[in-house]
């Protein structure tokens, strides 16, 4: 008498139950969908894409996300169906079901998988080669942990700041001086491997003017956290004039503060490493220096370029990155302003 | 079923025989037992508790790691701290946690399902023990002194040349090439064990899924290791000796060292993931009161993941710069896999609908388990879309997805497995009050902890880095993620603790606690030394359930070929029908497996260590210990 009312009960507040994990999950969805979507302006996301290639991977990505809620929904759904519904004294079902597997777990998956290879290949494809075709190459060498940026052509060298005109596919040439580093930007194109010995080539371009970040992909040891870059996508008149300033040597000092600076740039241990075209400074370990003033952050994005924390920087850079490969400045106080100052200056 | 829980037929087949085996199958007690010990159970029992330790020493790991990461550019670990920790996590957790586990589970119940004594070499098998113990017990030992591996679990060249200390890269190479010894040799003692040693009548159409699953298991681990050895002695030949097979500048190749570590990587997924699908093949069955629904699928699909598993590697390497050609066959290999696996979780859901479902603690996880895997596998079929896997491969996207498959796949069934097997193991019932609790914890935990990770890595953020900045979009997830791992944490403590109170308190167990299908319920709780006094003949894939093959235990308890009282015996029988062919000698315990690999311990710490004149020595000593193991076989000269 008593067992059938209990199960009853328990099937109606299994169903209140599973009406509940229902709408928990629509919006668990709807919130997924609105945070993924409205980063955009903060966030280097990939679902956020400002560039063909991006645009396309996050299209596809909408459509996987899509099938993978619906067929992950009814897998779900059944099973907590069995789980709330099939107890008590339901009648086993001996079936083989043998068809029944076939179907639901063989043949209906093989159609929406064949979908999903086309998808791969036809994505492959479009982004192998961009739309029109490339008239510049940059030159982006990995270093633990910075990158060098070349416009051969130009004759500059800069570092972590990588300026191309917007909406004009520009060619990037990839390769690394030491470890395996991987050259991603999420809002414009997908990874790209930086190998010791081996060149990869590879495209990006920009719809919109912005900045855009990116970020190291493939762990290359102590300071990976802290080997990012910026993208500046500016209109093509624009671009043409920071080109032109970047290819100039460096600013002559204007200060008497800058001539020490100057002064002591060249008789310390800085052109050991780095390069100021213009002056003595010619080492080829660290970035070029020509125009860091220039430039919105210092040290691969770890901190933004301004006197404070360029001269914390150049004092003892093991605090702010601790292991990487610039040793702490053996300045005095009025040294180090005087450097600071002068490198500041170099725009 | 009387009331102390005893089969009946089981009951009469010890009244007739129990006597005399306890006597032939008894072990020297004391410590000299503990180390000479080739039973497949304490062995099993070992594996368990010592993967399970590692489970534990690796998870605090895991827990310092996200502790790190709770807020931006957290102060709690510096860099080569937070360096060595996720790496010495990674390669703990794949190497000497989850494969060993899954071994332990089959030491203890592929002998059990299949209804023999003991594995075909159960000297091997303590000797596979011992070297997984100290292999682990070597790698361990690294962190203490920060000279723990340091460059990623899957030790990409050339960073893993001459830009770390070479100590912490040679600990892996070591470390990892010790413990492969333990794995290959344990592998094929499974697939002797399961193709000659099931009972009679057992065909390989009745073999439980779970020991298809173990043998499908055991032959990838045979032909995976021998790329990841193999890349793992060139990389030590070139941070000691100087050779150039990974060195750029002198023409060696960095991913060639890919190819070898992801020929293996990626098919160690399905060695990881195949023997936990196993158990949960074991489990629905069970608590659906039904047989697997398309058994033949299952096994088709078993057999088949383990194929294709080899064919998929170079889906780790999309971002490498391959050809085109290549990353289209290899993306259509990635989605093929998926059809396997589809099969496999259709009939569970099937079975489940088609059944009447019985709900347990070990059932619960078998659920959490289901819906786990099927977003791990969803999150794994995008990756064969090449340009998305470009875009999420190395983020955060990618350590959702195989924690998801890692834990989900393999985790939550070894814990769904506990849960089943304990009684049969300890003797003991858990409380399923508090069983419920465990899984709610752990399932809640486990998805707060993980699910996040894909939303940060879709707003890019790379795996792997020590800290990040505010600003980013990152901070809401990760600091989610981080409570995450301490619910999962609470979690899996208060799971310990069920447990441990089970040992102490828990009601004794029944044979047959749940009205299972598999032989491993037809023995006692636990199971005696010898497992069976009377080896049954196997009616049918169920035997427990066809009303036939226990009836057999009654039937054959005065036929010596059967019960084999003299001495350490078992059954042999032929591969495909399972037809009898002759009972064989068992090796008796020996402190041999240990000696042996002890030697190898002290030979690879003095090679560690450049001290080679004691590599000589010890290299010396085992190979002298490995000859006097092998020249005294039973039934040879005893």
């Amino acid at each position: 008498m008593q067992l059938p009312r209990r199960r009853r009960g328990g099937a109606n507040s299994a169903a209140r139950r599973s009406t509940r994990a229902l709408a928990c999950t629509a919006a668990w969805t709807v919130l997924l969908i609105g945070t993924l979507t409205a980063c955009g302006n903060d966030s280097p996301s990939t679902l956020s894409p400002a560039g063909p290639k991006s645009q396309l991977i996050a299209t596809i990505w909408w459509a996987l996300f899509g099938i993978s809620v619906l067929v992950s929904a009814l897998v779900i759904g059944a099973m907590l169906w069995a789980a709330f519904f099939r107890r008590g004294d339901t009648k086993v079902n001996q079936t083989s079901g043998k068809g029944i597997v076939l179907t639901l777990g063989a043949v209906i998956p093989a159609a929406i998988l064949i979908a999903t290879f086309g998808t791969s290949v036809g994505g492959i494809a479009r982004n192998a080669d961009p739309p029109s075709p490339t008239e510049m190459t940059i030159e982006i060498t990995g270093n633990r942990w910075w990158w060098e940026v070349r416009y051969p052509e130009a004759g500059v060298v800069t570092a972590n700041e990588i300026h191309i005109p917007v909406d004009t596919p520009v060619r990037l040439r990839l390769e690394t001086d030491d470890v395996i580093h991987s050259f991603w930007v999420p809002e414009l194109m997908p990874k790209q491997d930086l190998l010791p010995k081996r060149i990869n080539h590879v495209w990006m371009s920009a719809d919109e003017p912005g900045v855009y970040r990116g970020q190291c992909a493939e762990y290359c040891g102590a300071q990976h956290a802290h080997m990012a870059f910026h993208v500046v996508a500016e209109p093509s008149n624009e671009f043409e004039v920071w080109l032109a300033e970047q290819s100039e040597p460096a600013e002559k000092p204007d200060t008497e503060l800058e001539r020490e600076g100057l002064d002591v740039l060249q008789t310390s241990t800085c052109g050991t490493c780095h390069t100021v075209r213009g002056t003595s400074a010619d080492g080829e370990l660290g970035p070029d220096l020509t125009h860091v003033g220039s430039r919105s952050w210092l040290a691969a994005g770890a901190i933004p370029n301004d006197f404070g924390h360029m001269s914390g920087w150049v004092a003892n850079s093991q605090t702010v990155k601790p292991g990487n490969l610039m040793p702490p400045q053996q300045l005095s106080p009025e040294e180090l302003r005087a450097v600071v100052t002068y490198l500041q200056s170099l725009e | 079923m009387s009331t102390s829980g005893v089969l009946p037929e089981r009951r009469i087949a010890e009244q007739t025989v129990g006597a005399v085996l306890d006597e032939t199958w008894e072990e020297e007690p004391g410590l000299k037992g503990w180390i000479t010990t080739v039973n497949h159970k304490r062995i099993g029992r070992r594996y368990l508790v010592t993967a399970g330790l590692f489970f534990t020493l690796s998870g605090i790991q895991a827990v310092v790691l996200r502790t790190q990461l709770i807020t931006p550019n957290n102060q709690f670990l510096d860099p080569e701290w937070y360096n060595q920790l996720f790496t010495l996590h990674g390669t703990t957790m794949i190497f000497w946690f989850v494969t060993p586990m899954l071994f332990g589970f089959g030491n203890f119940f592929l002998p059990l399902m299949i209804g023999t004594r003991d594995m075909a070499f159960p000297r091997m098998n303590a000797f596979s023990y011992w070297v997984f113990m100290m292999s682990g017990l070597l790698i361990f030992a690294s962190l203490p002194f920060q000279m723990a591996p340091n460059a990623g679990w899957f030790n990409y060249v050339p960073l893993s040349g001459d830009y770390q200390q070479q100590i912490n890269i040679e600990f892996y190479t070591l470390g990892v090439a010790f413990l492969g010894v333990s794995t290959t040799v344990g592998a094929i003692n499974f697939i002797v064990t399961a193709l000659k040693m099931r009972a009679p009548g057992m065909s390989l159409a009745r073999m439980p899924i779970y020991v298809w699953s173990v043998v499908a298991t055991s032959f990838m681990v045979v032909f995976a290791l021998p790329p990841l050895n193999l890349a793992n002695f060139m990389l030590f030949m070139d941070l000691r000796f100087g050779t150039k097979f990974f060195d750029p500048a002198a023409g060696g190749d960095v991913v060639l060292w890919q190819h070898l570590f992801w020929l293996f990587g990626h098919p160690d997924v399905y060695i990881i993931v195949l023997p936990a699908l196993g158990i949960i093949s074991s489990i629905i069955p069970t608590f659906s009161r039904r047989a697997i629904m398309a058994y033949p699928l299952i096994v088709f699909a078993t057999v088949g993941t383990a194929i294709i598993a080899f064919g998929v590697w170079a889906h780790h390497m999309y971002a490498v710069g391959l050809s085109n050609v290549s990353m289209t066959f290899f993306a259509a290999a990635t989605l093929t896999i998926t059809i396997p696996s589809g099969i496999q979780m259709v009939a569970w859901v099937g079975t489940m609908l088609a059944g009447r479902i019985v709900i347990t603690p070990a059932m619960l996880y078998a659920f959490g388990f289901i819906a786990a895997f099927m977003i791990g596998g969803v999150t794994g079929v995008m990756f064969g879309v090449v340009g998305f896997d470009q875009q999420v491969t190395d983020s955060y996207f990618v350590v959702a997805h195989f924690h998801y498959v890692l834990f989900g796949g393999a985790v939550l069934p070894i814990l769904a497995g506990l849960f089943y097997w304990w009684p049969k193991m300890t003797g003991r019932m858990t409380s399923p009050k508090a069983g419920y609790w465990s899984f709610g914890l752990v399932f809640f935990g486990f998805n707060l902890l993980f699910f996040p990770m894909h939303i940060s890595g879709l707003l890019g953020m790379p795996r792997r880095i020590y800290t990040y900045d505010d600003g980013l979009g990152w901070t809401v997830w990760n600091f989610a993620s981080t409570i995450g791992s301490y619910v999962l944490g609470v979690g899996l403590l208060l799971t310990l603790g069920i447990f441990a109170h089970s040992l102490l308190r828990g009601p004794r167990a029944p044979d047959d606690p749940w009205g299972s299908n598999t032989l491993e319920w037809a023995t006692g709780s636990p199971p005696k030394a010898y497992n069976f006094p009377v080896v049954p003949t196997v009616h049918s894939a169920n035997p427990m359930w066809d009303g036939q093959t226990l009836t057999t235990m009654e039937t054959y308890r005065h036929d010596e070929q059967r019960t084999m009282t003299e001495e350490h015996m078992s059954v042999r029988t032929s591969e495909l029908d399972g037809r009898f062919e002759m009972t064989m000698l068992m090796p008796e315990e020996s402190p041999l497996p240990f000696i042996v690999a002890l030697c190898i311990l002290a030979t690879v710490t003095s090679l560690l260590f450049s001290v080679y004149f004691l590599v000589g020595i010890f290299a010396a000593l085992g190979t002298a210990a490995l000859a006097y193991w092998l020249w005294h076989r039973p039934g040879v000269e005893e």
